[in-house]
């Protein structure tokens, strides 16, 4: 009997590794995409029966390394363009991936918002409030999160526009902002917690999907969220992985599930999770949830993600020159 | 043996600064403070978070599919890596306390190796060895053998962990117990076979189910290794460890709770069976050095 149920649950186990290769993708996404594809793929398979779409969520740095070691991710959905990248580099992605899509091959859309304690007690309504002397903010350590990335490019955007290209006071615009921070976490799910639980700071900033998901998580009546005036446009590409589909045989589903998520359908389950989508009519849909807002690109303020990188986030760049005289 | 002889003359020491009621109550009470801020509050914190949403939705965590395969892999991971580690470990206490060799301090050190670095080196290096870019990746690639982000993988890193869990519960004891009633067995014509297993094992037999004790315990537990060479597909490759994680990133703290208290409770077990053991194991103590009666294992 106990050799029964081993052998059925290792059956259960190796099972999907006998599967019919074409029946089944695996997307590789980042660490806080579950609930997100959850109700994505739940679409794709009633639409698309007999499929399965497996799931494998981390930080998107480290999804792209393991795919590089083999883990056999058909599609990948980022929230960083520099990961994909990565993939180009090792091989697995056709360097024209962003042609391959529609918008830069990034089907849904968000940006650095704001959230606030209810009420909006200290009248946070745009990045020049963040450096109040009343006004504590909280994000994570740039250094080691993505998500404070975009939050310091797009607060740096802000200065270059507010103050005309002027680079000493956008430095010293940035290093007010950094002085209002009580703490660094090292994430975006240690930040929040800071702000949530240990009711630390005033203002959280973190992508505008995110702040849903924490006011739906800890009560929609404790926090509000803020839009500010300009914010940085973050794309969330996605690319089929070439070697791995070219192996398993599985590109037409591969691409039909990448396709799915600029279909209206697809397009309704994002945005009903938080995230911006371009299909006009979807869109307008979900108007009444998306204030208005200005975005900015990387390419347009920065002239692209390499050289951010090495003037921003290299060791001795300006990241590390705020972070030390703060 | 005369324990009594031994302290008498400290008595007539002045007393020391320990010895100092207010001193020792004051220690005993900072110990207790102390072990109450960090094991018993985020204990009870888990059970709390766990069923702060109601029972119900703790069942519907439990019962969620991929919870459920995070829990089978787990206990499955545990049900291969354990036999093979206990196998190991008896095997490497057995050739370093009953015999000598070159490099037999070399395979002392070697095997304690686990115990000292850090799980996620652990995982790296297999990383290295059997990724794609590794020592054996263009191999295992052409003969389609999947070893990272596959059951093997997470089975090998919680191997390379927990290796020296049973052998080190063993190899003290063994070195204690001496070959002499080996040599004995084997000079009265006994087989190696029925040398160990009507010698050896009973001598060695709470010792070895302790390590196992403590081995389960780690592998049920491990993180980091597994993190790297899991690739956490939900459903798949999820432990339990990653999906606890998983839910924790994803804002389903309760969710997180709920497979953690699962987690909690098969440590709390662990840690009974561990008693458990080591009353059993202290009352045999005094037999050692004779061979045990011949009961059931």
């Amino acid at each position: 009997m106990k050799s029964l149920i081993l052998a059925g649950a290792l059956a259960a186990l190796l099972a999907p590794l006998s599967a019919n290769a074409a029946d089944k993708i695996l997307n590789a996404s980042y660490d806080i995409s579950r609930e997100l594809f959850e109700a994505v793929n739940k679409e794709f398979v009633a639409a698309h029966p007999g499929v399965t779409v497996d799931q494998s969520h981390g930080g998107s740095s480290k999804q792209a390394r393991a795919i590089l070691e083999g883990l056999e991710a058909d599609v990948v959905t980022f929230n960083q363009i520099t990961d994909v990248n990565v993939l180009v580099k090792g091989g697995f992605v056709s360097d024209d991936w962003k042609s391959d899509f529609p918008h830069n091959a990034s089907p849904y859309y968000s940006l650095p918002a704001f959230l606030v304690r209810e009420g909006n007690p200290k009248g946070i309504k745009d990045w020049s409030d963040l450096v109040r002397d009343d006004v504590k903010v909280i994000f994570p350590n740039p250094k080691t999160s993505g998500n404070a990335r975009y939050t310091y490019l797009a607060a740096t955007a802000y200065a270059k526009e507010a103050f005309k290209g002027d680079d000493a006071k956008v430095d010293e615009f940035i290093g007010k902002l950094f002085k209002n921070v009580p703490v660094f976490d090292t994430g975006g799910r240690a930040a929040t917690t800071t702000f949530v639980e240990r009711e630390i700071g005033d203002v959280l900033i973190t992508f505008e999907a995110e702040t849903r998901g924490i006011a739906k998580e800890f009560g929609e009546d404790k926090f509000d969220i803020v839009v500010p005036s300009v914010s940085l446009l973050a794309e969330f590409p996605v690319a089929i992985v070439d070697k791995v589909v070219d192996k398993r045989g599985s590109r037409d589903l591969a691409k039909s599930y990448l396709d799915f998520l600029y279909s209206p359908e697809g397009q309704t389950v994002l945005a009903e999770n938080g995230n911006r989508v371009n299909d006009p009519k979807v869109a307008e849909t979900f108007k009444a949830d998306f204030p208005e807002v200005r975005l900015v690109t990387v390419e347009d303020v920065f002239g692209g993600w390499d050289k951010i990188t090495s003037e921003h986030f290299a060791s001795g760049g300006k990241l590390d020159k705020v972070l030390n005289t703060r | 043996m005369n324990s009594k002889e031994m302290t008498r003359p400290r008595r007539k020491q002045p007393p020391r600064v320990g010895d100092h009621p207010a001193f020792r109550r004051s220690l005993l009470a900072v110990v207790i403070l102390i072990t109450l801020l960090m094991v018993v509050a985020p204990l009870l914190v888990i059970g709390v978070q766990a069923f702060s949403l109601g029972i119900g939705y703790f069942g519907e965590t439990i019962a969620n599919s991929d919870t459920r395969h995070a829990i089978l892999l787990t206990a499955l991971t545990a049900l291969i890596a354990v036999p093979i580690n206990t196998v190991f470990g008896i095997a490497a206490a057995w050739a370093i306390t009953k015999f000598d060799f070159p490099g037999r301090r070399f395979l002392l050190v070697v095997i304690e190796i686990p115990f000292s670095i850090s799980p996620i080196v652990a995982g790296v290096s297999y990383l290295f060895v059997y990724g794609l870019q590794g020592l054996f990746g263009d191999m295992l690639q052409s003969a389609d053998v999947k070893i990272l982000f596959a059951l093997p993988g997470i089975v090998l890193a919680s191997l390379f962990v927990t290796a020296p869990f049973v052998a080190r519960e063993l190899i003290p004891l063994m070195q204690a117990q001496g070959r002499d009633l080996e040599e004995a067995a084997t000079s009265l014509g006994a087989s190696g076979w029925r040398t160990f297993f009507s010698v050896t094992l009973p001598n060695i037999k709470w010792a070895m189910l302790y390590g196992i004790v403590l081995c389960n315990a780690r592998v049920m537990g491990e993180f980091g290794a597994v993190s790297v060479v899991s690739g956490n597909i939900r459903g798949q490759t999820n432990t339990l460890p990653l999906h606890i994680e998983l839910l924790y990133h994803d804002y389903n703290t309760v969710g997180a709770f709920a497979a953690a208290s699962i987690l909690a409770l098969l440590a709390v077990v662990t840690l009974i069976a561990k008693v458990a053991l080591e009353r059993r194991g202290a009352g045999r103590r005094p037999t050692l050095a004779a061979p045990a009666p011949q009961t059931e294992i």
